[in-house]
């Protein structure tokens, strides 16, 4: 069985050298093949801003090591949902959750959970880039310090990677010491997401990433995302329907607080299922 | 009718010469404005030379080592009003910066929301309050209180250590260096809280999710981001605090006991450059005394001018150390 999939992954490379399928493409179909295990289970998730009920009844099993899109109109509760995994919307008052997020056997909606730790696990990136007021080096260690005691070369090592990983690496490596500030806008969203993976998160959570990109920064965090997906759950917000279609594997189409549908991206946007998500991605509405 | 009288008024060239007039003379007046700074900083130092220039003549450099201030001899020394000065205000900063930090920080980060307005109203008042009404609260109420029931404490404590002891031995008196010192740091705290508040207000709250994000708590936040991205403002309010605590005269003279004499202990009564300014000018007689209390209102310029040099340079490092920008 692992041999055939082995084979068909071989197949299909060799199809993108004759440059039948692209890249990404191919790249989705061999991570089709992979077992699905569930990394985040959602179950009856509701959430409030104070007295205003923004997420009904919300249930969805995100799966490992693929690219989980999350679309609808603005307004619909997107960004909410990501960021109730975690539980950064504890920051302000009168915001609460209810329902059961399990991750890992264990649910991080609990009051025992440590939300360090799970912030550790689940890293965010946001809408517009947010480099912290230091070194391009520092943004990369600021976060790794919290967690583990790195030596000096040990460290140097790890921003290495984590620059690397983000392909800022080449760009950024002769201005370490540079202010991150100091960095164009698609290079800073691209430090914001090395920062995120430097503490080595099981999830990451994006929240559209590339609104405040231009086009060709957009394709290298798009390009990235595929590169992370082997080793990372990632969950994408993202307006953007084309974005939506080429980088993710599945897709949650969500439609004034509620869930409306979560299947296969391809499956979403050839052969919907509810009527509203055609009219979605036909942009009849929205 | 109205529409035509509207597009003469906004067109462009319906009187040129006018448009040209009023571009010169607000370029003229703003610029004047800002000339005007230097104008009057050149003004005040050069009066205050000009009138410490018998003093300065006179005592020399010694002026500033010399702790005697005799006006019947009229030997004069500032070492006791600029020791007074620097020791007060320094006091002052130790107690109410971090004060300060510890209010706003809990306005910003950690205050329920149903609070913060009556916190922040009550800062806002208690900077309104005069100085004059701080001193007469610190005579009739503080100081006796101090007096009775900390100072004896302090002596029989701190007094008794080695090193620190001398700086805390001594009666009890109620007035004193210190008793001003703490005066002056309440003043100076609901200045630099409100400060303090503001700036921790305008930082983007995603650059504090973000560090949230990964995982930080709420003190690796505000050391990390916080204090960082608002550094400028925070030196700045410090400086505003120590300008006020260094200026500041009556609520000071009330209680500093105006002695001029130098003492090791702070609870013993001191002086400051603008307190001996306020008690002695009206009966300054003859030229060296008026020139030589002129010449302390020019070191307390001096002073200030420190500070704010030291400051900038302070900021200077800080912004290297954060990473060179291009």
């Amino acid at each position: 069985m692992a041999k055939e999939r082995a084979d068909l992954v071989k197949e299909m490379e060799n199809t993108m050298e004759n440059g039948l399928m692209n890249q990404q493409e191919v790249r989705r179909e061999a991570r089709g093949l992979r077992e699905l295990s569930i990394k985040l289970k959602v179950k009856n998730l509701d959430f409030y801003y104070g007295s205003f009920h923004a997420l009904h009844s919300i249930s969805l099993d995100i799966p490992e090591n693929q690219v989980t899109a999350i679309i609808g109109p603005s307004g619909c509760g997107k960004s909410t949902l990501i960021r109730v995994f975690n539980r950064i919307y504890e920051l302000y008052p009168r915001q609460y959750a209810t329902g059961e997020i399990i991750l890992d056997g264990r649910n991080i909606l609990s009051p025992k959970e440590d939300l360090n730790l799970l912030r550790a696990q689940v890293g965010m990136v946001f809408q517009k880039p947010t480099p912290f007021p230091m070194s391009v080096y520092d943004n990369i260690a600021f976060g790794v310090k919290l967690y583990e005691r790195l030596s000096r070369a040990q460290m140097d090592e790890r921003v290495e990677w984590a620059l690397r990983k983000a392909a800022l690496w080449d760009e950024v490596k002769d201005k370490l010491k540079q202010s991150g500030t100091a960095l164009s806008g698609g290079q800073q969203q691209r430090l914001c997401i090395a920062r995120a993976i430097a503490v080595k998160p099981e999830v990451l959570l994006l929240d559209e990433p590339c609104s405040a990109l231009d086009p060709i920064s957009t394709a290298k965090v798009e390009q990235l995302i595929e590169e992370l997906v082997d080793d990372y759950t990632i969950i994408i917000v993202t307006h953007n329907m084309q974005q939506a279609a080429r980088v993710s594997d599945f897709t949650a189409f969500m439609y004034l607080g509620k869930l409306i549908e979560f299947d296969n991206t391809s499956k979403i946007f050839t052969n919907p299922r509810k009527k509203e998500t055609e009219d979605y991605i036909t942009g009849r509405f929205g | 009718m109205d529409r035509e009288k509207d597009k003469g008024s906004f067109s462009r060239g319906s009187n040129p010469f006018f448009d040209v007039f009023l571009e010169t003379f607000f370029s003229f007046a703003t610029r004047t404005s800002a000339l005007f700074v230097f104008l009057t900083i050149f003004a005040i130092i050069a009066s205050l030379f000009w009138g410490s220039w018998p003093a300065i003549k006179r005592f020399g450099l010694s002026f500033l080592f010399s702790s005697e201030w005799n006006p019947v001899t009229e030997k004069f020394g500032a070492l006791v009003a600029i020791y007074g000065t620097l020791v007060t205000s320094i006091i002052a900063m130790l107690i109410g910066v971090p004060v300060s930090f510890g209010i706003a920080i809990f306005i910003t980060e950690l205050c329920p929301p149903w609070l913060k307005r009556p916190v922040a109203t009550a800062i806002e008042l208690l900077a309104a309050i005069p100085s004059i009404i701080y001193g007469m609260w610190g005579l009739f109420v503080f100081a006796p209180f101090f007096a009775d029931n900390i100072e004896p404490w302090i002596s029989d404590t701190l007094g008794q250590m080695p090193l620190v002891g001398p700086l805390f031995s001594g009666p009890p008196l109620g007035i004193g260096v210190l008793t001003a010192g703490i005066i002056l740091s309440i003043m100076v705290i609901p200045f630099m809280a409100a400060v303090f508040r503001d700036l921790f207000e305008v930082v983007p709250p995603v650059l504090k999710e973000s560090a949230y994000g990964i995982g930080a708590t709420t003190w690796e936040v505000l050391k990390s981001i916080v204090f960082p991205y608002t550094k400028i403002g925070l030196v700045g309010g410090m400086m505003l605090g120590l300008g006020r605590a260094l200026g500041e005269t009556m609520a000071v003279t009330f209680v500093i006991g105006n002695a001029d004499r130098l003492e090791k202990s702070l609870l013993m009564p001191g002086n400051t450059i603008s307190s001996s300014l306020a008690n002695q000018f009206t009966e300054a007689v003859g030229e060296i005394y008026t020139s030589a209390l002129i010449e302390l209102g020019l070191i307390l310029f001096f002073i200030t001018f420190v500070v704010l040099a030291l400051s900038k340079f302070l900021l200077f490092r800080l912004t290297q150390k954060e990473g060179v920008r291009t």
